[in-house]
């Protein structure tokens, strides 16, 4: 039993072990959703972000498409203008946690150990700890991986799924769910396209055939190009300040 | 490999709402599992295999009703069955649709003795 919201994570022992010798048989019917528990804690996630008038955005990707990078350069660019937080997601280590700390922006490291995707109970926990400001803008970096993470709300507002050329253009149909349950793709590190074979018309077809309507923006972090329109993006999601 | 996560959360169901009911032992759990919902039914398996052992469900039966994904197209309003997110309509080969069933992940019942 978890102490501080009462979630249960022992699953090893029943209750009651009161057993009905009568015979009979009693059927419940539950029409319960397997992820109902993710998805109230996501759901109180998402009302602790209203009520601090706080922009959550997930960030999804295969391992290596520049997640950190892209948020290395935005945290960078944009923290004159935006307060920033960010939750890391990784299995291991807080090489990516120090990458973001060293921008200095207050930052929390999940090591989900075994596990391939971050749940909205690890990110409540994250939440408690560092207490991100009122009106601010958290990025929380899930796990790299393009599969495990769609099924997981997290509580976000806006889930992103960067893509890179250095990938294969058909990853929106070979990962659909993920880019189905996108709000918006980013196509990173474009600098590259001379050198490889990826065909960003190819990709975008693929993007539009799975979600006919996600935006897609194709960016560059070493070369800074298409990153504007990324922060155009971002600022128009940003909800004004509340008043004091 | 969610699907060891997903066993795990029907266990922690399971052993809510048989507490709830006064107790007894599970003869049968049924699921309502959609073919567009990201669950692998060989990894499913094999963590439900793993995962059930010394649980209240270590001895239960397990009925799984997978339910196909169905689509309406928002083109030409054609209502048809897919077996990908990305399938295109059928009668306008158009990609402007919207998804309408097979993401279920229900757990639909459970029989008590």
């Amino acid at each position: 039993m978890c102490a501080t919201c009462g979630c249960s994570t022992d699953t090893h022992a029943p209750a009651h072990d009161h057993r009905h010798d009568h015979g009979h048989k009693t059927i419940l019917h539950l029409e319960q959703d397997i992820l109902q528990q993710n998805n109230l804690l996501a759901e109180r996630n998402r009302g602790f972000f209203e009520g601090r008038n706080i922009l959550a955005l997930n960030l999804v990707s295969s391992p290596g498409s520049g997640k950190t990078s892209l948020l290395e350069r935005t945290l960078t660019d944009l923290r004159s203008s935006i307060d920033f937080a960010v939750i890391e997601g990784d299995q291991r280590t807080s090489r990516d946690a120090d990458r973001i700390h060293a921008t200095g922006t207050k930052v929390t490291q999940i090591n989900t150990g075994k596990g391939c995707h971050l749940d909205a109970h690890m990110v409540m926990h994250a939440l408690q700890g560092m207490k991100p400001h009122a009106d601010s803008v958290l990025f929380i970096e899930n796990v790299g991986n393009l599969v495990c993470p769609a099924m997981f709300d997290l509580g976000e507002q806006e889930r992103v799924v960067i893509m890179s050329v250095t990938e294969g253009d058909d990853k929106p149909i070979k990962y659909p769910d993920m880019f189905h349950s996108s709000t918006l793709c980013i196509i990173n590190k474009t600098d590259l396209l001379p050198y490889v074979t990826f065909d960003i018309e190819k990709a975008r077809a693929f993007i539009q055939q799975v979600k006919h309507d996600l935006p897609v923006i194709e960016v560059s972090c070493t070369t800074g190009e298409g990153l504007s329109q990324w922060y155009e993006w971002l600022k128009s999601k940003v909800p004004a300040a509340q008043e004091a | 490999m969610h699907e060891l996560s997903i066993v795990m959360n029907i266990i922690d169901i399971v052993d809510r709402e048989v507490a709830q009911a006064g107790g007894g032992k599970v003869e049968d759990v049924e699921l309502d599992i959609g073919l567009l919902s990201t669950v692998q039914m060989e990894a499913f398996d094999f963590a439900w295999q793993q995962g059930v052992r010394n649980t209240i469900l270590q001895d239960a039966g397990l009925t799984v009703n997978h339910i196909d994904g169905s689509a309406h197209c928002n083109d030409c309003d054609a209502n048809f069955r897919v077996d990908e997110v990305f399938d295109p309509c059928p009668a306008c080969n158009g990609h402007f649709i919207r998804i309408t069933a097979g993401k279920e992940l229900r757990v639909r019942s459970l029989t008590i003795i």
